[in-house]
């Protein structure tokens, strides 16, 4: 098996493949190497290509409205047990879970090292990049929001203002940001119990989210769910959810309510995309697999995010699951399955790029699984003690924050003074956010039996023949219900 | 099971809790009122077991046999929509469902059905039998075996603006799809401080059947009970299953509507012009003024087999069918114990933690000072359903049992 990786440049690149291969032009940036498999970024039109012929067909154009550089499939055996690149965006990588067994580091090792045929070839000087000044500092300053609520959010907690589950976000903004900045207003986005900055992304103020944090009624679910239930119908957030992989059959059914509108109430404007993130120790989840192959059969218009960040608590993926590489699952079901650096904003954009312009063209859902980390423990109350320093260090170095940060500064789309004042401004809402928090005030006994029932006559009829939802002491919350 | 033939009564959900009143004719009144023989009420006085005929009935030299008690409901009153005219029209209980169901997506585009073999089987009972033709495959859809993530899938689509019926092939099956129903259905209109509904209608046929096995003749009503944010309840006439399914789709609340494996082939005669129950309030099938028996789905129709019996005994049952689970219609059952004094409960679900556990404690709670004696409750054993006939026989109240229960209860 030969394959020949060709310089950098995204138009001319091309990979010539042997037995079940595929054979496409390549982006050499996404470029990662599991289990002596080579996969990249995938070229979702791609897809449709027949695994066995030898040398399929490339279906041009890749994918008709692609602004960014066309990214490719390919995967193949690969004589490399390591392959190298260099990232324009956060310099070289080195390979991730050094200290694992031979065996471990072939399953999930080389994240990435540039390979030599690739280093040959000079890098050019003057890249172009695939993103704008202000597309730029959209991403940084959302990231910067992320990571600095999250840090807000242990401070507030460990001085006793917001109680119970907290799970913070450090580390992983680069996937939220990266997604949820290419959706559109009437898109929708479902998470888990480490939902802030998938709310915060998608433009949920952070005034909302830390009074909900903090319990009071000005909260954006009033006080009533709490960090692990963040909810905005304004927003398109649809949770928020405590039990891993609850949320996947919501969003799978936001998807399906997109494509019922179009089909049946014969809306055409109507192209909303759904996003469900969720993470490793989910994917092993029996709600995982039955919703990618209900949307694969119906063709919803779903991406499915895995934020595998390596631990689901104190078990490590790799203990949990026989086939670790999670992006493997998606053509099981005839969908791409696609891995991405989820520590670099920047790929995982143009993933998402991808994957969501194919939703919303109808080709149906996309498996992304996105490579990132969390810097701090599962939840505030998680001791953190399993996790290696060197894993930890290994992935610090890899902040996304700072690796955008250098991105902008390298290509002279900002400069230090913008991202500073980026920074400042953030650190303002915050304050802003707290100071409202703690003035806003906790609800009332009367909120009690508001909103259990969206029509309170399901209380039902008291021993007086009336509602019991017409009963003046309902409204007090002193009502038996 | 001989079922006789069951009159409605338009009377409960549309008028109000039914009095005696309505009842326009005298004959009719009479044989409702006192349990006294001297009358012109006919009644046939039948040796007990045990010799004993009983103090409070007429003694054998009066006894006319001119009219036997056949029937333990209202005959069909005298109001001009129905007797009279003989509109209406007959049809078997799923075909009532099915009508209520496809008047619901007639009226309302965004209403769906998803399930397992609803689409191009129709159904593995025959309620959505060609619907899926009809308004096609997509409001119709035939999902993969998958209740957890379809109920999940149903319960996002709701929360987007579509109005879905969830339906479990069995009620048993529904079990899978329990976090979804608990965690999400119930909870995310409150957790997301109201800003989402969940417009569901969750429905499928429990119960015991005819030796179907224990995993098939499961009861979940009492698991679904506790679950805050549901409401539920239960058809048992082809009448109260269209209201219901009606209603039910209608409501802006997550419903589960229980129906019955038995229940299905039930046939009666229901108004041609559109009508809707109510989701809260009880049915009072029977009235009467020795004991309250509150009842629901199947067991509404053993009672009232037993009814025919103890009313050829002389005994004057008043039998509610409760109908809503969850809440309890408290106004209707307080009523009838403020009237009668004495209570007896029939249920099909299991005794431990079951609806009528739930329902007495009710009772106690608001009338206690009204009861006259304990509250006797006849549940199903707390076994899984034997496949064999007998066993399955014994497991859940018979008719007898129902017998003797009132005869203990009253004397």
């Amino acid at each position: 098996m030969f394959c020949m990786l060709p310089a950098y440049s995204p138009t001319s690149t091309c990979i010539n493949v042997t037995q079940n291969g595929w054979f496409f032009p390549l982006d050499a940036r996404t470029l990662v190497l599991h289990d002596r498999h080579l996969t990249f970024g995938l070229n979702m039109a791609s897809c449709h290509a027949p695994q066995a012929s030898f040398f399929p067909q490339i279906s041009p154009p890749f994918s008709a409205d692609t602004s960014s550089s066309p990214i490719v499939s390919c995967r193949f055996p690969c004589r490399y047990a390591s392959l190298q690149v260099s990232s324009p965006s956060s310099g070289t990588f080195v390979p991730r879970a050094e200290e694992k067994t031979k065996t471990e580091r072939n399953i999930f090792a080389c994240a990435a090292t540039a390979s030599r045929l690739v280093a040959e070839k000079p890098a050019p000087t003057k890249k172009k990049t695939t993103i704008t000044k202000e597309e730029g500092l959209v991403l940084y300053e959302d990231m910067v929001l992320g990571r600095s609520f999250e840090d807000m959010c242990a401070q507030m907690y460990y001085r006793g203002k917001m109680f119970g589950f907290v799970h913070l976000y450090n580390g992983q903004e680069a996937v939220s940001t990266g997604f949820i900045k290419c959706l559109k207003e009437g898109d929708f986005v479902c998470s888990t119990y480490r939902d802030h900055v998938h709310a915060l992304s998608k433009g949920v103020p952070a005034r909302s989210v830390m009074s909900e944090l903090f319990g009071k009624a000005t909260g954006v679910c009033r006080g009533q769910g709490g960090s692990m239930h963040m909810f905005s119908k304004e927003h398109g957030v649809l949770g928020g959810f405590a039990f891993i992989g609850e949320g996947i059959p919501v969003a799978t059914g936001a998807a399906f309510k997109s494509k019922y509108e179009k089909e049946v109430l014969k809306n055409d404007k109507v192209d909303a995309v759904s996003v469900a993130f969720f993470g490793d120790g989910t994917c092993n989840n029996g709600q995982f697999f039955e919703c990618l192959n209900m949307a694969a059969l119906w063709k919803l218009p779903i991406i499915f995010v895995v934020e595998n960040n390596l631990w689901a608590i104190g078990m490590s993926h790799i203990r949990a699951t026989s086939d670790p590489n999670i992006w493997k699952k998606g053509p099981a079901f005839g969908i791409p399955g696609v891995h991405v650096d989820g520590m670099d904003v920047l790929k995982v954009r143009e993933v998402a790029i991808e994957a969501i312009a194919r939703a919303r063209r109808g080709d149906g859902p996309t498996l992304v699984e996105c490579e990132t980390y969390r810097f701090r423990g599962h939840s505030l109350a998680d001791p953190d003690e399993l996790r290696k320093p060197a894993e930890k260090a290994h992935y610090a170095a890899r902040d996304p924050i700072l690796a955008l940060k250098k991105y902008l500064l390298q290509h002279n789309l900002a400069d230090e003074n913008e991202l500073k004042s980026i920074q400042t401004r953030i650190d303002e809402v915050l304050e802003d956010a707290v100071d409202f928090a703690e003035a806003s005030p906790l609800p009332p006994r009367s909120q009690l039996l508001e909103n259990v029932f969206a029509d309170p006559k399901g209380f039902g009829i008291g021993p007086d023949g009336r509602y019991r939802c017409e009963d003046p002491s309902f409204t007090a919350g002193t009502a038996q219900v | 099971m001989g079922l006789s033939s069951i009159a409605y009564d338009l009377g409960s959900g549309l008028n109000g809790p039914m009095s005696i009143s309505h009842l326009s004719s005298p004959r009719q009144q009479l044989a409702f009122s006192a349990k006294s023989c001297t009358g012109s009420r006919a009644c046939i006085t039948v040796r007990a077991a045990d010799g004993n005929s009983g103090s409070m009935r007429a003694p054998p030299s009066t006894v006319r046999a001119s009219k036997l008690v056949t029937n333990a409901v209202a005959v069909k009153s005298e109001t001009a929509s129905i007797a009279a005219t003989k509109s209406g029209h007959e049809l078997l209980l799923f075909e009532a469902l099915r009508e209520g169901l496809e008047e619901e997506m007639e009226r309302d585009p965004r209403v769906c059905v998803l399930g397992e073999d609803v689409g191009h089987y129709g159904g593995s009972y025959k309620v959505t039998k060609g619907l899926a033709e009809k308004f096609g495959d997509l409001r119709v859809l035939d999902t993969p075996i998958a209740e957890n993530s379809f109920t999940g899938m149903a319960v996002g689509a709701a929360m987007t603006g579509l109005r879905p019926i969830v339906e479990g092939m069995n009620m048993g099956f529904l079990l899978l799809a329990y976090n979804q129903i608990s965690n999400n259905c119930g909870m995310l209109h409150y957790t997301s401080g109201g800003q989402f509904t969940i417009p569901v209608v969750i429905r499928g046929p429990g119960g015991v059947g005819r030796q179907l096995g224990a995993e098939h003749s499961q009861r979940l009503e009492s698991y679904f009970q506790s679950v805050p944010g549901l409401q539920m309840v239960a058809c048992s006439t082809p009448y109260n299953a269209k209201g219901l399914m009606k209603a039910a789709i209608r409501s802006e609340n997550p419903v589960i509507l229980c129906e019955h494996v038995l229940l299905y082939n039930l046939k009666e005669r229901i108004p041609d012009e559109e009508y809707v129950c109510c989701l809260e309030r009880a049915e009072l099938v029977r009235p009467g003024k020795d004991v309250t028996i509150l009842t629901y789905s199947r067991m509404r129709h053993h009672v009232l087999q037993a009814a025919k019996s103890l009313i050829n005994k002389g005994y004057d049952p008043e039998i509610i069918d409760i109908i809503s689970l969850k809440p309890f219609d408290l106004h209707t059952i307080g009523n009838s114990i403020k009237k009668t004094h004495k209570v007896l409960i029939v249920e099909e679900c299991m005794r431990t933690g079951g609806i009528g556990a739930s329902l007495r404690a009710s009772i106690m709670d608001n009338f206690w000072d009204y009861l006259d004696a304990p509250i006797m409750c006849l549940s199903s054993q707390d076994v899984p359903t034997p496949y064999a006939g007998t066993l399955e026989e014994a497991t859940v109240v018979q008719p007898p049992q129902i017998v003797k229960a009132i005869k203990q209860l009253c004397g």
